[in-house]
């Protein structure tokens, strides 16, 4: 078995909004769907509440903190799971069943397994 | 046949077919192309001393086998564990199967299309850097880094070694198509070297679009890829004159043509349209023209409105400059070289656009423009053949143009 992270960038969104309620359900439902093949999940505070964090120099520099995401994208990672599966074509097919990959895009990237 | 000449052909030949075995028992690209490199180095030592063995292709799998087990063996001992159970099956298997395999591999939909050519060129063709780069018009530092990139996501991000099962076959075949016609393709016409085509290409891709056609018999496109090709082949033979210069098709002798290639393409090309209830796909349409030009017993019998209606159809599904140029052709073949003039203002310009404004100038005696429209062709890169070709068209062009001058000139 390999791991995989599936980030989601869907519209920068706040989930605890009550439009979001509907969304979140399908979230949930997938959730429980494919628990067996879930190892770890979250779901993001929109961009906004970001901040980005660099030390200047090296190691014990100055550091310096900015507001906001790293990127700024249409399309905000807005949450992450991650997926044991035996392959790309098992990751691909659970990643389709999340509601971000048709309200937005999910990447699939392979995980380093620990030595 | 000397030992290194034996391993060089039995590499050349049977290389592809070693590879996907090794692919498949040890499941890693990359280990089965450094396992079969060192069975060569070691079949280098070996054959020119012990003389070559009865079954060379045996021995360089076994060889081959047998060196891989030593590089998962050494790397286990470097990264001090034991890795994930690398299990070498038994080479039960029909190594045609392997094949698929590594054709459904190399064109899987999460590799970018060109990454997907580029693979199936060096993996199943056995082209080198350089020649894909040629194919690809690319350079070849380019394809390495496409090359090692694509092999570094099929490792790390496991893309399965396998046959799609039947309900993704309709999603997974149209790549797989596209990659054997690109390989014929560019077999068929290379942009330069000494020899018009490569014969190992091309047959190889046909052997590549039997095998998919064998394998998959009721798929529509599988049997449309192997009809356009074995009707594309089937008149290859003609191309090229005794000294190698080509040969139109308006002056080839078409009693050279494979007869027996063109029935079975034109029967492929029926049982694919019959399996098919929508519209025709791309590869049906340009074996259907493929098949107008295989019926016409002389050149003056072909039906150029229909080639002229089913180029429309395929320049309406499948757009290409390559499509909008031979339309163009058979515009100036069935109605009138100034519409077809008209056509080309539409196609972007390349060395045979260039060719092909050539000759329509030259039917509208334009003789010194269409010479000038050579000269353009032939600043690009060429095979020797066509540059023959082209220069002396050039020159024919050029004596008319003299001859033309001289009867227009008042005489004093």
């Amino acid at each position: 078995m390999a791991q995989y992270l599936a980030l989601t960038y869907t519209a920068d969104v706040d989930w605890w909004a009550p439009e979001q309620a509907d969304e979140l359900a399908e979230y949930r439902k997938f959730g429980v769907d494919f628990a067996d093949s879930i190892k770890a999940s979250a779901v993001l505070h929109p961009t906004q509440t970001a901040t980005v964090v660099r030390v200047e120099g090296a190691r014990g520099g100055k550091v310096v903190t900015t507001d906001g995401p790293y990127a700024e994208t249409k399309e905000a990672l807005t949450g992450y799971y991650l997926i044991e599966a035996e392959n790309l074509d098992e990751a691909v097919a659970i990643a389709a069943q999340i509601p971000a990959a048709w309200g937005g895009a999910v990447e699939v990237r392979p995980v380093i397994a620990a030595k | 046949m000397s030992g290194y000449d034996a391993v060089a052909e039995t590499i050349r030949v049977e290389g592809t077919r070693i590879l996907a075995t090794l692919i498949r028992t040890v499941g890693d690209v990359q280990l089965a192309e450094d396992a079969v490199q060192e069975a060569t180095l070691a079949a280098l030592g070996a054959w020119p001393v012990t003389g070559v063995p009865p079954e060379p292709r045996a021995w360089l799998t076994v060889t081959a086998r047998r060196k891989a087990i030593d590089l998962i063996r050494r790397e286990r001992a470097r990264v001090g564990k034991e890795r994930d159970s690398v299990e070498l099956l038994e080479l039960s298997q029909p190594e045609d199967v392997d094949l698929l395999r590594l054709v459904f591999t190399c064109c899987h939909p999460t590799l970018s299309p060109a990454s997907r050519i580029a693979l199936a060129l060096r993996t199943l063709c056995g082209l080198s850097p350089t020649q894909i780069a040629g194919v690809l018009l690319t350079t070849e530092a380019a394809t390495e880094k496409r090359l090692t990139r694509a092999r570094q996501k099929i490792a790390a991000a496991r893309i399965p070694y396998r046959v799609p099962a039947e309900t993704e076959l309709p999603d997974r075949i149209p790549a797989v198509c596209g990659v054997i016609h690109t390989l014929y393709t560019a077999g068929h016409a290379p942009v330069e070297g000494r020899q018009a085509y490569d014969v190992d290409a091309c047959a190889e891709a046909i052997r590549l679009a039997e095998l998919l056609h064998e394998l998959l018999p009721e798929q529509p496109m599988p049997t449309a890829v192997l009809a356009l090709l074995l009707l594309t082949e089937a008149r290859r033979p003609a191309r090229l004159d005794d000294n190698g210069e080509v040969v139109t098709l308006d002056c080839q002798d078409r009693s050279r043509w494979d007869a027996d290639a063109i029935a079975r393409g034109i029967a492929l090309l029926n049982d694919s349209l019959l399996r098919s209830n929508q519209q025709a796909d791309p590869y049906q349409l340009q074996a259907a023209i493929a098949a107008e030009h295989a019926r016409a017993a002389r050149y003056a019998d072909t039906d150029w409105p229909e080639i002229v209606r089913l180029y429309d159809l395929l320049v309406s599904i499948a757009p290409s400059p390559a499509a909008s140029l031979s339309r163009a052709v058979a515009v100036a073949e069935a109605a009138d070289t100034t519409a077809a003039l008209k056509l080309l203002d539409e196609v972007p310009v390349s060395p045979r656009w260039h060719a092909v404004r050539a000759e329509f100038l030259a039917r509208e005696h334009r003789y010194t423009e269409a010479a000038a429209e050579l000269g353009q062709a032939l600043n690009a890169q060429s095979t020797d053949a066509e540059r023959h070709y082209r220069e002396r068209r050039r020159e024919h062009f050029l004596s008319l143009a003299s001859t033309a001058t001289e009867a227009t000139e008042p005489r004093h």
